[in-house]
């Protein structure tokens, strides 16, 4: 996000919060989170995919919820005054079309209006045929499957390269020129795993009831769309009905927040950025010592970058009287790698804990393995899915098996060492040693993966790791 | 009790402490802080450019400061040195050459020395072709004690209506007002050309694309050192012009034959009148094409009329200036161009530096 896009987000949910303190608020916040859906995503070379993209997530949304809502709360005036209202924006994006020479809250020109009509029969169609379905259950589990195949197909770069060409045959354009990069839709990473989370927790039975403009609002929450975190829909929901006046607003927080936040991404991130390690410069540093400066660069860079949006997505969206998760905790000091992770990406980690780890443990203590090696698949097969998360690529894997095995070598120390390690940290000093070194320990042993996260293949990224230790 | 927080006071504090910087940032010395030349960074041997900073590592910036601090010159002068300062444009910068290849390097390579002293050459060519921002960086190279200066240029330096458009030059109107005075230059310091010094260019805001290049500067310094790489090369790149178009006999639509008052070599005169350090002017060398239409033009830069004209004024002015001068205009073939009419191989770089070698008149002092 930009600075002007960051400076009208805050003017926005301030705006909501001065005109309403209850349940229009969120009518202005499911506006405005509805039209930051098409304002944020980006141009892509297939021609109105950047409308269509959004378009297709307010559908699978839209289309979801209709799927797991008892009809008659779907058939309700009020979620059929949001339906309506949500098919007007898109009319109204549309209209841009006509009204202004240049794009207009579209990163392109919209399509023509016959289309917009065309794709809102389709959903209103599909919304329908869903909410006939009466079988919520299999639904969600029909939903989180189709979520995880939309996410390889968008993750894999050879499977979202044929896709790209495929869609450029059908839009009749060269699919001569397609590139994984074509679909690039913007933070979808982050409403697949919002919608797996309500479509599971559906099927548990704890998905509190919320309207279609509240799920919308949830799933689209602008401060939150592009870079998390992912909160839980029973929170957000909570906040999102709870009345908020003006006064009520944390300024120290809010200033505090994104004083830090602009600090981070805008100066730290984006001066280390110029240095960080990248594929371009890892194969031109001549030695060693610098190989280590460009690598701990980008250790830094990722996460001013990413905690530094984190702290403007908390900021921005307390001024509308949400209060969204914390996503990082000082994570580069804690001094093992378990406390890395709980204190990294937090709100992943939290989902993966709920969704994969703890079930698939559960799952597996039924079994006759050995507790081990039970804490070792448990512990892979998390990090893994988090690696793939980012992309399916070999080297996402091999950073997500590096920090399961870290994960589970931690484990395993921890549980052979604990008492001896417990009872030499008697003195304060020795504590403190501890700490230090344990978190220089976990810094290099998380830098070290960054190799694997950031350059594309497994020879360049030896290669690099060669290069660190000078052995190339 | 914590005392509660008021947004509006918050608010107008920071502006009152922003407009405070803001209105004494003018009055503050020059911000010459340089990482280069320390135990982290050594000085780049060419000065900072680039159009493309994140392949380059290095970037263009208007800051005569900067630029020099960034150099390898800024260093203080050894004791048994013989400081030899290269003066000209992109072709001894070394456009498509690696450090290790630019004119000065193969003139570090011949071992030479001076005075008793080992001479060490200096690469202070920009990339832009004008005598007036050769002279920018000539004055301000005088500051680092140099005993001898190598100036070499060519006919594309001195039309007169290009001088004051030229980036460096335009951007640096203070210190342009201020060579047109010492120099007694031939321009109007009120030029539109330059861009003008305004209260709010000097204010904090307005200074804020200077700070943030010479910021740059100084991260691409570490990848510079991390890597020795400062410009892009690329695998490949068009051959210079060697056919023209019947009839295309311009240059800078000056009419034939050329007049001595369209060039500025005032500039040039009054520059090696006041240098502090013996001057070797060069004429440098350029393509000369036997393709089509080349009896009308040499290359793309120049049509015969007028490079020949200006050959022979050149070493008019040579002569009756007394100055050191070597013309070595056509000591190359066409295949000893790179990109461009005036871009030399490495190959080629060698055999200049030692045709350059051997002109080089120190003047010893007792």
């Amino acid at each position: 996000m930009t600075l002007p896009q960051i400076a009208l987000g805050a003017f926005l949910a301030l705006l909501a919060t001065f005109l309403f303190s209850g349940k229009r608020r969120g009518f202005l916040l499911f506006t405005f989170s509805l039209l930051a859906l098409f304002a944020l995503q980006p141009a892509l070379p297939i021609r109105y995919f950047d409308f269509w993209l959004p378009t297709l997530a307010l559908g699978l949304v839209m289309g979801l919820w209709a799927g797991i809502t008892p009809l008659e709360t779907v058939l309700s005036k009020e979620n059929l005054l949001s339906a309506a209202w949500a098919a007007t924006l898109l009319l109204l994006l549309g209209l841009t079309r006509i009204i202004f020479p240049n794009p207009f809250l579209t990163a392109s020109l919209a399509p023509r209006m016959q289309y917009i009509f065309l794709a809102l029969v389709i959903l209103a169609l599909g919304i329908f045929l869903s909410s006939r379905v009466r079988a919520p259950r299999q639904m969600a589990q029909a939903g989180t499957l189709a979520l995880v195949l939309l996410l390889i197909v968008l993750k894999s770069p050879q499977l979202s390269l044929w896709s790209a060409q495929l869609l450029r045959v059908l839009n009749g354009q060269s699919a001569e020129t397609a590139s994984s990069f074509d679909l690039r839709w913007l933070g979808f990473s982050y409403i697949a795993f919002r919608l797996i989370h309500t479509l599971q927790d559906h099927i548990k039975g704890r998905l509190p009831s919320v309207s279609l403009q509240e799920y919308i609002t949830y799933l689209f929450f602008y401060p939150a769309l592009s870079a998390g975190p992912i909160d839980r829909v029973e929170r957000f929901v909570k906040d999102l009905r709870a009345p908020f006046h003006l006064a009520e607003i944390d300024w120290v927080f809010i200033t505090r927040r994104m004083t830090l936040g602009l600090f981070k991404k805008f100066i730290l991130a984006d001066s280390l950025a110029l240095i960080a390690l990248s594929p371009a410069n890892a194969a031109q540093v001549t030695r060693a010592p610098w190989a280590w400066i460009l690598l701990y660069a980008y250790a830094l860079q990722i996460y001013f970058d990413f905690s530094g949006y984190t702290d403007l997505a908390l900021g921005v969206a307390r001024l509308a009287g949400i209060q969204l998760p914390e996503n990082f905790n000082q994570p580069y000091l804690k001094p093992n790698l378990t406390q890395f992770w709980n204190s990294w990406h937090m709100s992943l980690t939290q989902w993966l804990r709920a969704y994969v780890f703890n079930p698939l443990t559960r799952a597996l203590r039924g079994t006759s393995l050995p507790v081990w090696s039970i804490i070792l698949l448990t512990q892979l097969v998390s990090m893994t899915l988090i690696g793939l998360w980012h992309g399916v690529t070999l080297n996402f894997l091999i950073w997500g098996l590096w920090h399961g095995l870290g994960l589970f070598l931690h484990n395993r120390w921890q549980d052979a060492f604990r008492v001896r390690v417990t009872a030499w940290a008697g003195t304060p000093a020795r504590q403190a040693l501890l700490a230090v070194s344990g978190a220089v320990f976990t810094f290099q042993y998380v830098a070290l993966g960054w190799i694997w996260f950031v350059l594309p293949t497994p020879q360049t990224a030896l290669a690099f790791l060669f290069r660190l230790f000078g052995a190339a | 009790m914590e005392k509660p927080f008021h947004p509006l006071r918050a608010l107008l504090k920071g502006l009152a402490l922003y407009l405070l910087i803001a209105l004494l940032l003018p009055f503050a010395p020059p911000l010459t802080l340089s990482l280069y030349n320390t135990p982290l960074i050594p000085g780049r041997s060419r000065l900072p450019y680039g159009e493309s900073p994140a392949q380059a590592y290095n970037l263009s910036l208007f800051s005569l400061d900067a630029m020099f601090a960034a150099h390898e010159v800024s260093q203080s002068k050894p004791a048994d040195e013989y400081r030899v300062l290269l003066i000209g444009d992109s072709s001894v910068w070394g456009l498509l050459l690696k450090p290790e290849e630019t004119l000065s390097a193969q003139l570090n390579l011949q071992d030479s020395s001076f005075c008793g002293k080992s001479a060490r050459f200096y690469n202070l060519g920009y990339p832009t072709i004008s005598i007036l921002k050769d002279l920018l960086i000539f004055d301000r190279a005088t500051r680092y004690q140099p005993d001898y200066i190598i100036w070499l240029t060519t006919l594309e330096s001195y039309p007169l209506e290009k001088q004051l458009s030229v980036p460096l030059v335009a951007n640096n109107s203070p210190l342009v007002h201020d060579l047109i005075q010492r120099y007694d230059l031939p321009f109007d310091p009120h030029d539109p050309a330059l861009v003008p010094v305004t209260p709010w260019s000097q204010t904090l805001f307005g200074q804020r694309r200077a700070l943030a290049d010479q910021f740059r500067l100084q991260l691409y310094g570490l990848l510079w050192a991390a890597t020795g790489i400062d410009q892009v090369y690329p695998a490949s790149y068009p051959a210079p012009q060697t056919d023209f178009e019947a009839g295309d006999d311009q240059f800078h639509h000056l009419p034939a034959p050329l007049a001595e008052s369209d060039l500025a070599y005032e500039v040039l005169s009054n520059g090696i009148a006041r240098s502090p350090a013996p001057v070797l002017l060069v004429n440098e060398p350029i393509l000369v094409s036997t393709g089509q239409n080349s009896d009308i033009r040499y290359n793309f830069f120049y049509p015969r009329w007028a490079y020949d004209a200006y050959r022979v004024q050149l070493s008019a002015l040579a002569k009756r200036s007394g100055w050191n001068y070597l013309d070595v205009w056509n000591l190359f073939p066409a295949s000893e161009f790179t990109n461009s009419g005036v871009h030399l191989t490495p190959a080629a770089e060698t055999l200049l530096a030692r045709q350059i070698l051997q002109q080089i008149q120190p003047q010893c002092s007792e």
